[in-house]
Protein backbone atom coordinates (compact mmCIF):
# COMPACT_ATOMS: atom_id res chain seq x y z
CA UNK A 1 0.00 0.00 0.00
CA UNK A 2 1.39 3.24 -0.64
CA UNK A 3 0.89 6.13 1.85
CA UNK A 4 0.11 9.71 1.30
CA UNK A 5 2.38 12.10 2.83
CA UNK A 6 -0.53 14.39 4.27
CA UNK A 7 -2.44 12.20 6.62
CA UNK A 8 -1.09 10.42 9.49
CA UNK A 9 -0.73 6.68 8.29
CA UNK A 10 -2.62 5.36 11.31
CA UNK A 11 -5.64 7.05 9.65
CA UNK A 12 -4.76 5.85 6.58
CA UNK A 13 -4.99 2.25 7.78
CA UNK A 14 -8.06 2.73 9.18
CA UNK A 15 -9.56 4.21 5.89
CA UNK A 16 -8.46 1.28 4.27
CA UNK A 17 -9.85 -1.34 7.24
CA UNK A 18 -13.11 0.69 6.47
CA UNK A 19 -13.49 0.37 3.04
CA UNK A 20 -12.60 -3.07 3.34
CA UNK A 21 -15.25 -3.51 5.16
CA UNK A 22 -18.04 -1.38 2.91
CA UNK A 23 -16.97 -3.38 -0.04
CA UNK A 24 -17.82 -6.49 1.75
CA UNK A 25 -14.15 -8.03 1.76
CA UNK A 26 -14.45 -8.53 5.34
CA UNK A 27 -17.81 -9.20 6.05
CA UNK A 28 -20.03 -8.13 9.19
CA UNK A 29 -19.65 -9.71 11.84
CA UNK A 30 -16.37 -11.42 11.03
CA UNK A 31 -12.72 -11.38 12.22
CA UNK A 32 -11.23 -8.61 10.51
CA UNK A 33 -7.17 -9.42 10.28
CA UNK A 34 -5.08 -9.45 13.51
CA UNK A 35 -2.31 -6.46 14.24
CA UNK A 36 0.70 -8.75 12.85
CA UNK A 37 -1.42 -9.82 9.91
CA UNK A 38 -2.29 -6.25 8.93
CA UNK A 39 1.07 -4.74 9.85
CA UNK A 40 3.00 -7.77 7.69
CA UNK A 41 0.55 -7.11 5.00
CA UNK A 42 1.08 -3.45 4.86
CA UNK A 43 4.30 -3.55 5.91
CA UNK A 44 4.31 -0.88 8.45
CA UNK A 45 5.28 -0.91 12.43
CA UNK A 46 2.49 -2.99 14.37
CA UNK A 47 2.04 -0.44 16.63
CA UNK A 48 0.51 2.04 13.83
CA UNK A 49 -2.05 -0.86 13.18
CA UNK A 50 -2.59 -0.98 17.34
CA UNK A 51 -3.30 2.72 16.89
CA UNK A 52 -5.85 2.27 14.00
CA UNK A 53 -7.79 -0.04 15.80
CA UNK A 54 -7.88 1.67 18.63
CA UNK A 55 -9.65 4.66 16.64
CA UNK A 56 -11.56 2.36 14.70
CA UNK A 57 -12.96 0.79 18.32
CA UNK A 58 -13.24 4.06 19.58
CA UNK A 59 -15.89 4.91 16.54
CA UNK A 60 -17.36 1.53 17.02
CA UNK A 61 -16.78 0.19 13.71
CA UNK A 62 -14.82 -3.12 15.11
CA UNK A 63 -14.90 -4.68 18.48
CA UNK A 64 -12.46 -6.75 20.56
CA UNK A 65 -13.87 -9.98 21.68
CA UNK A 66 -11.07 -11.16 23.85
CA UNK A 67 -9.49 -13.63 23.40
CA UNK A 68 -10.28 -14.51 19.35
CA UNK A 69 -9.51 -11.02 17.92
CA UNK A 70 -10.88 -8.03 16.29
CA UNK A 71 -14.49 -8.18 14.35
CA UNK A 72 -16.58 -5.76 12.38
CA UNK A 73 -19.78 -4.61 14.55
CA UNK A 74 -23.42 -4.76 13.43
CA UNK A 75 -23.46 -1.21 12.94
CA UNK A 76 -19.80 -0.95 11.48
CA UNK A 77 -20.88 0.79 8.31
CA UNK A 78 -23.48 3.28 9.86
CA UNK A 79 -20.56 4.34 12.22
CA UNK A 80 -17.88 4.56 9.29
CA UNK A 81 -20.02 6.72 7.27
CA UNK A 82 -20.41 9.02 10.58
CA UNK A 83 -17.18 9.68 11.00
CA UNK A 84 -15.92 9.36 7.40
CA UNK A 85 -18.61 12.69 7.28
CA UNK A 86 -16.92 13.42 10.07
CA UNK A 87 -14.01 13.86 8.68
CA UNK A 88 -15.03 15.64 5.21
CA UNK A 89 -16.34 18.35 7.19
CA UNK A 90 -13.55 19.05 9.46
CA UNK A 91 -10.80 18.09 6.42
CA UNK A 92 -11.89 18.58 3.13
CA UNK A 93 -14.67 21.16 3.39
CA UNK A 94 -13.02 23.69 4.39
CA UNK A 95 -9.95 23.21 2.05
CA UNK A 96 -13.02 23.49 -0.90
CA UNK A 97 -14.07 26.64 0.38
CA UNK A 98 -10.93 28.41 0.33
CA UNK A 99 -10.68 27.38 -3.12
CA UNK A 100 -13.64 28.57 -3.96
CA UNK A 101 -13.29 31.88 -2.16
CA UNK A 102 -10.31 32.47 -4.05
CA UNK A 103 -11.18 31.81 -6.92
CA UNK A 104 -14.55 33.65 -6.70
CA UNK A 105 -17.09 31.30 -6.98
CA UNK A 106 -20.51 31.23 -6.00
CA UNK A 107 -22.57 29.21 -4.16
CA UNK A 108 -25.24 29.08 -6.98
CA UNK A 109 -22.70 28.08 -9.14
CA UNK A 110 -21.52 25.18 -7.14
CA UNK A 111 -25.23 24.11 -6.11
CA UNK A 112 -26.19 24.08 -9.98
CA UNK A 113 -23.63 22.19 -10.61
CA UNK A 114 -24.07 19.85 -7.83
CA UNK A 115 -27.61 19.15 -9.42
CA UNK A 116 -25.91 18.24 -12.23
CA UNK A 117 -23.41 15.99 -11.02
CA UNK A 118 -25.98 13.86 -9.20
CA UNK A 119 -28.59 13.82 -12.19
CA UNK A 120 -26.00 12.83 -14.27
CA UNK A 121 -24.17 9.80 -12.22
CA UNK A 122 -26.93 8.54 -9.65
CA UNK B 1 15.92 -1.97 28.38
CA UNK B 2 18.83 -0.24 27.67
CA UNK B 3 20.17 2.85 29.51
CA UNK B 4 23.37 5.06 28.83
CA UNK B 5 24.65 7.63 30.88
CA UNK B 6 27.35 10.00 30.74
CA UNK B 7 28.90 7.59 28.42
CA UNK B 8 32.31 8.06 27.32
CA UNK B 9 34.25 6.20 24.46
CA UNK B 10 37.46 6.13 22.13
CA UNK B 11 39.03 3.77 20.48
CA UNK B 12 42.10 5.84 21.74
CA UNK B 13 41.77 7.82 25.22
CA UNK B 14 43.60 11.54 23.47
CA UNK B 15 40.38 10.94 20.89
CA UNK B 16 36.81 10.57 22.04
CA UNK B 17 34.50 9.68 19.96
CA UNK B 18 31.39 9.81 22.50
CA UNK B 19 31.37 12.38 25.40
CA UNK B 20 28.77 11.86 27.72
CA UNK B 21 26.49 10.47 26.09
CA UNK B 22 23.59 9.03 27.22
CA UNK B 23 20.39 7.47 25.97
CA UNK B 24 17.17 5.28 27.14
CA UNK B 25 15.60 2.87 25.17
CA UNK B 26 12.63 0.64 25.60
CA UNK B 27 10.57 -2.25 24.80
CA UNK B 28 8.26 -3.02 22.02
CA UNK B 29 10.01 -0.05 19.84
CA UNK B 30 11.97 -0.31 16.40
CA UNK B 31 14.73 2.63 16.62
CA UNK B 32 16.31 3.99 13.70
CA UNK B 33 19.74 5.17 14.02
CA UNK B 34 21.02 7.61 12.18
CA UNK B 35 24.05 9.30 11.96
CA UNK B 36 26.87 10.49 9.41
CA UNK B 37 29.67 8.36 8.38
CA UNK B 38 32.37 8.27 11.10
CA UNK B 39 29.97 9.29 13.47
CA UNK B 40 30.24 6.18 15.84
CA UNK B 41 27.27 4.62 15.13
CA UNK B 42 28.12 1.08 14.74
CA UNK B 43 30.46 1.97 17.74
CA UNK B 44 27.44 2.83 19.57
CA UNK B 45 25.57 -0.69 18.72
CA UNK B 46 28.94 -2.61 19.70
CA UNK B 47 29.12 -0.98 22.95
CA UNK B 48 25.17 -1.79 23.43
CA UNK B 49 26.43 -5.30 22.15
CA UNK B 50 29.18 -6.07 24.67
CA UNK B 51 31.44 -5.64 21.60
CA UNK B 52 33.08 -2.43 22.67
CA UNK B 53 33.66 -1.29 26.24
CA UNK B 54 33.05 2.07 27.32
CA UNK B 55 35.90 4.19 29.30
CA UNK B 56 33.62 5.46 31.97
CA UNK B 57 29.90 5.95 32.34
CA UNK B 58 27.10 3.69 32.58
CA UNK B 59 25.81 1.17 29.61
CA UNK B 60 22.98 -0.92 31.43
CA UNK B 61 20.88 -3.85 29.23
CA UNK B 62 18.54 -5.56 30.66
CA UNK B 63 20.27 -5.16 34.18
CA UNK B 64 23.25 -6.24 32.27
CA UNK B 65 26.38 -4.98 32.09
CA UNK B 66 27.38 -5.64 28.10
CA UNK B 67 31.34 -5.87 28.91
CA UNK B 68 30.84 -8.35 31.09
CA UNK B 69 29.65 -10.43 28.51
CA UNK B 70 27.00 -12.86 30.29
CA UNK B 71 25.47 -15.68 29.07
CA UNK B 72 22.56 -14.35 30.33
CA UNK B 73 22.86 -11.36 28.23
CA UNK B 74 24.22 -13.13 25.30
CA UNK B 75 21.36 -14.75 24.99
CA UNK B 76 18.89 -12.04 24.86
CA UNK B 77 20.59 -10.40 22.33
CA UNK B 78 21.58 -10.87 18.59
CA UNK B 79 23.85 -8.44 16.72
CA UNK B 80 23.90 -8.39 12.52
CA UNK B 81 26.68 -6.37 11.80
CA UNK B 82 27.10 -4.37 8.79
CA UNK B 83 30.21 -7.19 7.55
CA UNK B 84 30.32 -10.52 8.73
CA UNK B 85 32.69 -13.43 7.82
CA UNK B 86 30.45 -16.74 7.73
CA UNK B 87 31.94 -20.10 8.26
CA UNK B 88 31.83 -22.84 5.20
CA UNK B 89 28.90 -24.59 6.74
CA UNK B 90 25.55 -24.56 4.95
CA UNK B 91 22.50 -22.53 6.96
CA UNK B 92 21.26 -25.81 8.18
CA UNK B 93 24.37 -27.20 9.87
CA UNK B 94 25.03 -23.43 11.16
CA UNK B 95 21.76 -23.37 12.70
CA UNK B 96 22.46 -26.66 14.31
CA UNK B 97 25.65 -25.19 15.69
CA UNK B 98 24.77 -21.83 16.85
CA UNK B 99 20.85 -22.32 17.59
CA UNK B 100 21.71 -23.80 20.66
CA UNK B 101 22.77 -20.73 22.08
CA UNK B 102 19.59 -19.02 21.70
CA UNK B 103 17.35 -20.76 24.13
CA UNK B 104 13.83 -19.14 21.67
CA UNK B 105 15.72 -20.19 18.63
CA UNK B 106 12.79 -21.57 16.20
CA UNK B 107 14.08 -23.46 13.30
CA UNK B 108 11.19 -23.85 11.79
CA UNK B 109 11.04 -20.01 11.25
CA UNK B 110 14.78 -19.76 10.62
CA UNK B 111 13.94 -22.23 7.48
CA UNK B 112 10.74 -20.46 6.60
CA UNK B 113 12.41 -17.29 6.13
CA UNK B 114 15.06 -18.86 4.18
CA UNK B 115 12.61 -20.07 1.69
CA UNK B 116 11.09 -16.58 1.68
CA UNK B 117 14.39 -14.90 0.52
CA UNK B 118 15.06 -17.63 -1.47
CA UNK B 119 18.56 -18.95 -0.31
CA UNK B 120 19.59 -22.18 -1.30
CA UNK B 121 19.91 -24.03 1.45
CA UNK B 122 22.49 -26.56 0.76
CA UNK B 123 25.16 -24.20 -0.29
CA UNK B 124 28.04 -23.03 2.13
CA UNK B 125 27.57 -19.51 3.87
CA UNK B 126 31.36 -18.46 2.59
CA UNK B 127 30.28 -18.94 -0.89
CA UNK B 128 26.87 -17.24 -1.10
CA UNK B 129 26.76 -13.96 -2.33
CA UNK B 130 26.85 -10.90 0.44
CA UNK B 131 23.09 -10.26 -0.41
CA UNK B 132 22.37 -14.03 0.04
CA UNK B 133 24.57 -13.84 3.34
CA UNK B 134 22.61 -11.06 4.89
CA UNK B 135 19.58 -12.52 4.19
CA UNK B 136 20.62 -15.85 6.12
CA UNK B 137 22.07 -14.01 9.31
CA UNK B 138 18.60 -11.97 8.78
CA UNK B 139 16.65 -14.50 9.08
CA UNK B 140 18.69 -16.45 11.88
CA UNK B 141 18.76 -13.73 13.95
CA UNK B 142 14.99 -13.30 13.97
CA UNK B 143 14.55 -16.78 14.65
CA UNK B 144 16.90 -16.59 17.57
CA UNK B 145 13.65 -14.45 19.41
CA UNK B 146 16.15 -12.67 21.40
CA UNK B 147 14.67 -9.52 23.10
CA UNK B 148 16.93 -7.17 21.54
CA UNK B 149 17.64 -7.35 18.04
CA UNK B 150 20.31 -4.60 16.34
CA UNK B 151 20.99 -4.35 12.91
CA UNK B 152 23.87 -2.45 11.09
CA UNK B 153 22.55 -1.44 7.44
CA UNK B 154 20.42 -4.22 7.23
CA UNK B 155 19.14 -3.68 4.06
CA UNK B 156 22.45 -2.75 2.61
CA UNK B 157 22.84 -5.52 -0.55
CA UNK B 158 19.42 -6.50 -0.36
CA UNK B 159 17.85 -7.17 -3.54
CA UNK B 160 14.47 -5.29 -4.41
CA UNK B 161 11.88 -7.96 -3.69
CA UNK B 162 14.25 -8.82 -0.75
CA UNK B 163 13.43 -5.23 1.26
CA UNK B 164 10.20 -5.72 0.57
CA UNK B 165 10.37 -9.30 2.25
CA UNK B 166 12.45 -7.75 4.58
CA UNK B 167 9.89 -5.25 5.48
CA UNK B 168 7.02 -8.18 6.32
CA UNK B 169 9.50 -9.76 8.60
CA UNK B 170 10.53 -7.27 11.01
CA UNK B 171 6.77 -6.12 11.29
CA UNK B 172 5.86 -9.26 12.03
CA UNK B 173 8.84 -9.52 14.73
CA UNK B 174 8.29 -6.58 16.12
CA UNK B 175 6.72 -7.34 20.00
CA UNK B 176 5.93 -5.70 23.34
CA UNK B 177 8.78 -7.67 24.69
CA UNK B 178 10.78 -6.77 22.02
CA UNK B 179 13.18 -4.03 21.09
CA UNK B 180 14.81 -3.37 17.77
CA UNK B 181 17.58 -0.55 16.89
CA UNK B 182 18.80 -0.33 13.09
CA UNK B 183 21.20 1.91 11.54
CA UNK B 184 20.58 2.74 8.26
CA UNK B 185 21.53 5.61 5.60
CA UNK B 186 18.21 4.11 3.66
CA UNK B 187 15.78 5.63 5.39
CA UNK B 188 13.13 5.47 2.56
CA UNK B 189 13.45 1.71 2.88
CA UNK B 190 12.02 1.55 6.61
CA UNK B 191 9.94 4.85 6.46
CA UNK B 192 6.78 2.90 7.81
CA UNK B 193 8.49 0.84 10.46
CA UNK B 194 10.65 2.79 12.37
CA UNK B 195 8.27 4.36 15.12
CA UNK B 196 11.35 6.26 17.07
CA UNK B 197 14.56 8.42 15.64
CA UNK B 198 17.68 8.65 17.21
CA UNK B 199 20.19 11.11 15.70
CA UNK B 200 24.57 10.70 16.96
CA UNK B 201 26.07 13.33 15.49
CA UNK B 202 29.21 15.40 17.38
CA UNK B 203 29.84 12.86 20.02
CA UNK B 204 26.49 12.87 21.62
CA UNK B 205 23.00 12.29 21.00
CA UNK B 206 21.15 15.20 20.15
CA UNK B 207 17.46 13.39 19.06
CA UNK B 208 15.66 10.92 20.52
CA UNK B 209 12.02 10.83 19.52
CA UNK B 210 9.14 9.11 18.37
CA UNK B 211 8.01 10.35 14.55
CA UNK B 212 4.61 10.92 16.18
CA UNK B 213 6.09 13.61 18.86
CA UNK B 214 8.20 15.36 15.81
CA UNK B 215 5.22 15.61 13.71
CA UNK B 216 3.26 16.82 16.48
CA UNK B 217 5.58 19.76 16.20
CA UNK B 218 7.21 20.07 13.24
CA UNK B 219 5.68 20.22 9.72
CA UNK B 220 7.41 19.18 6.88
CA UNK B 221 6.11 20.97 3.26
CA UNK B 222 7.41 22.86 0.92
CA UNK B 223 7.67 26.58 0.72
CA UNK B 224 4.63 27.44 -1.57
CA UNK B 225 2.73 26.56 1.34
CA UNK B 226 4.13 28.07 4.29
CA UNK B 227 1.25 31.17 4.14
CA UNK B 228 4.02 33.86 5.84
CA UNK B 229 5.07 31.29 8.38
CA UNK B 230 8.75 31.35 9.16
CA UNK B 231 10.74 28.21 7.83
CA UNK B 232 13.01 26.49 10.64
CA UNK B 233 14.87 25.05 8.02
CA UNK B 234 14.75 25.39 3.66
CA UNK B 235 16.34 22.93 1.26
CA UNK B 236 16.21 23.26 -2.65
CA UNK B 237 14.19 19.97 -3.44
CA UNK B 238 13.56 18.72 -6.87
CA UNK B 239 9.54 20.04 -6.73
CA UNK B 240 11.03 23.45 -5.11
CA UNK B 241 12.16 24.35 -1.94
CA UNK B 242 11.64 21.93 1.19
CA UNK B 243 10.92 23.75 4.29
CA UNK B 244 11.27 22.62 7.89
CA UNK B 245 8.45 24.87 10.28
CA UNK B 246 6.61 24.65 13.56
CA UNK B 247 3.38 23.01 13.42
CA UNK B 248 1.07 25.35 14.99
CA UNK B 249 -1.96 24.11 13.35
CA UNK B 250 -2.04 20.68 14.92
CA UNK B 251 -2.25 19.63 11.53
CA UNK B 252 -0.21 16.24 9.77
CA UNK B 253 2.56 15.95 7.90
CA UNK B 254 4.60 12.69 7.05
CA UNK B 255 8.39 13.03 9.26
CA UNK B 256 10.99 13.42 6.01
CA UNK B 257 14.00 11.65 7.82
CA UNK B 258 16.25 13.15 5.69
CA UNK B 259 15.44 16.53 5.25
CA UNK B 260 14.87 16.53 9.21
CA UNK B 261 18.32 14.68 9.53
CA UNK B 262 20.47 17.52 7.37
CA UNK B 263 18.53 20.02 9.36
CA UNK B 264 20.26 18.55 12.50
CA UNK B 265 23.93 18.17 10.88
CA UNK B 266 23.87 21.77 9.05
CA UNK B 267 24.22 22.78 13.35
CA UNK B 268 21.11 24.83 12.81
CA UNK B 269 19.94 24.60 15.85
CA UNK B 270 16.64 26.13 15.54
CA UNK B 271 14.82 22.53 14.85
CA UNK B 272 16.68 20.97 17.79
CA UNK B 273 15.46 23.35 20.15
CA UNK B 274 12.01 23.21 18.64
CA UNK B 275 11.99 19.33 19.44
CA UNK B 276 13.09 20.16 22.99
Amino acid sequence: MEFRDNEAIYLQIAGYVSENIMLGKWAIGEKVPSVRELAVELQVNPNTVVRAYEFLQQRNVIANKRGIGFFATNNSMENIENYRKERFLKQELPEFFRNIYILNISLEEIGKRYQDFKSENY
Amino acid sequence: MIKLNNLNFGYSKKKLLFKNLSLTLSEGHIYGLLGKNGAGKSTLLKNIAGLAFPIDGVCSVKGFMPSQRLPGFLRELFFIPEEMYLPSLTPAQFAKSTGHFYPNFDIGHFNNMLNEFEVPLDSKLNKLSFGQQKKVMIAFGLAANTSLLIMDEPTNGLDIPSKSQFRKIIASALTEHRCIIISTHQVRDLDSLIDSLIVLHRQEIVLNSSLDAISDKLTFTSSAQLNGKKALYTEDGLGGINTIVANTEESYSKVDMELLFNAIITENTSVTDHLK
